[in-house]
């Protein structure tokens, strides 16, 4: 058997319509970008789910490590006031 | 002060498991439960691809070229299910090479339905109306299953699968309505197809041992012999409709369970099956071997011509 060297991981996102954001919807293996925008067109467009694709080769995405998420993300827990929710705005103030 | 109580990954674990939170691929999980998913979704990604073949069969003695054309559509869509599933299966560590390698040698299994051969057109009819009908029902469930990826992949999986199972039970039911031999016809494949689709739920809840962990875990929802009686259910009157017989004696309306009774699988047949000694299990596993091997060199070529350009790229960024 010939000696087995797999193609690269990709990240594929699509965006469904004008006018909104590109989304991750799946991944998939290709040896260049060009073939990998080809087989996600093939893999994840068969019934007209986007207008536009983008790929990223998997080892180039960075992510945050999810060990540490709860103290990564806890800068923004004691926040309230952040939300509009937290202001207290009278009965007769309309429109804001 | 509140004191801080420091939870152990596994405490971690299954409080997200009991809160209907979903583990994705970097979180820490038992290995069991890796291995659990591994297996599972390998299987079900080979199931996706070996699936093809049968209907490959038929594809260029499709009766007409709508037909030929909805066919191939199908197929291709397995095609893409099966690419899904073993995206998600290799965020948990395992390569595609060694999914591939697991299924040709054997190792690996797949839906033991695979192994029967499409003897005829209304075969087609049967495997789309009967045998995706039971994937759905297999499927369903998983959308919610507890591991991230595999119930995105899921989700994706089925919304293809209603037109699948759609388009069977259209073939079935122009034959049902067709000339006398062409309702013989769609009559023999039910009959050939409805057991082997209720072998695909698995074996019996008392001898499936791995039920009761997955279960625990939420990678499943539903016992096998749960969801074989909810397909029963759902499947006899679509079998009255077409003017079909089940083929089992022993079918008969409980008004006491809201069910049908049916008569007991041929366990036997299923495990000699799942052994290897079903009608096609050899071709199959030829057949995929056949196409690993003889697409090998395009896979190298277009590496080859990858690194070359990029070689290339370099060499101009350079200049
Ligand atoms: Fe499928
Ligand atoms: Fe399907």
């Amino acid at each position: 058997m010939s000696h087995q060297k797999e193609w690269p991981l990709w990240e594929v996102f699509i965006r469904s319509k004008q006018g909104l954001d590109h989304k991750h919807v799946g991944s998939l293996h290709a040896a260049d970008a060009e073939m990998a925008i080809q087989n996600a067109r093939d893999v994840y467009t068969r019934r007209m789910e986007g207008v536009s694709i983008w790929v990223v080769e998997s080892r180039n995405i960075h992510a945050s490590n999810p060990d540490e998420s709860a103290a990564f993300f806890d800068p923004a827990n004691d926040k309230v006031y952040r939300h509009p929710t937290f202001y207290e705005v009278p009965a007769e103030i309309k429109n804001m | 002060m509140e004191t801080i109580v420091e939870k152990s990954l596994e405490e971690q674990f299954e409080e997200k498991i009991a809160n209907e939170i979903r583990i994705e691929p970097k979180d820490w999980m038992p290995e069991q439960y890796r291995k659990t998913l591994v297996r599972q979704i390998s299987q079900h990604a080979h199931s996706e691809i070996v699936g093809m073949l049968p209907e490959g069969n038929w594809i260029t003695r499709a009766p007409s070229l709508k037909r030929k054309a909805i066919l191939l559509s199908k197929v291709q869509d397995e095609a893409g299910h099966g690419l899904y599933l073993y995206s998600a299966a290799e965020t948990l560590g395992t390569s595609r090479d060694q999914m591939i390698n697991d299924l040709h040698s054997g190792k690996a299994k797949y839906s033991s339905i695979f192994n029967y051969p499409t003897l005829s057109w209304a075969d087609i009819g049967a495997i789309g109306w009967l045998v995706d009908g039971a994937a759905i029902m297999n499927q369903v469930p998983l959308c919610r299953t507890s591991y991230g990826p595999y119930a995105r992949a899921m989700v994706r999986v089925c919304k293809e699968e209603s037109f699948h199972q759609r388009q069977g039970f259209e073939i079935m039911m122009s034959l049902c309505n067709g000339a006398p031999a062409q309702k013989q016809m769609a009559q023999e494949a039910f009959n050939r197809w409805w057991w082997p689709t209720l072998m695909m739920f698995g074996p019996k809840d008392e001898e499936s041992p791995n039920t009761e962990q997955s279960m625990r875990w939420k990678i499943k929802r539903f016992t096998n012999d749960e969801l074989r009686q909810r397909f029963v259910d759902m499947m006899v009157p679509q079998a009255e409709f077409l003017g079909l017989t089940v083929p089992d004696k022993d079918l008969k309306w409980n008004e006491a369970k809201n069910g049908y009774d049916f008569g007991d699988v041929d366990w036997e047949e299923f495990w000699n099956v799942v052994k290897g000694n079903g009608p096609c299990n050899k071709d199959r596993i030829n057949a995929r071997v056949k196409a690993h091997e003889e697409g090998a060199w395009v896979r190298e070529a277009a590496l080859a011509h990858a690194q070359k350009r990029a070689q290339r790229e370099a060499a101009d960024q350079a200049k």
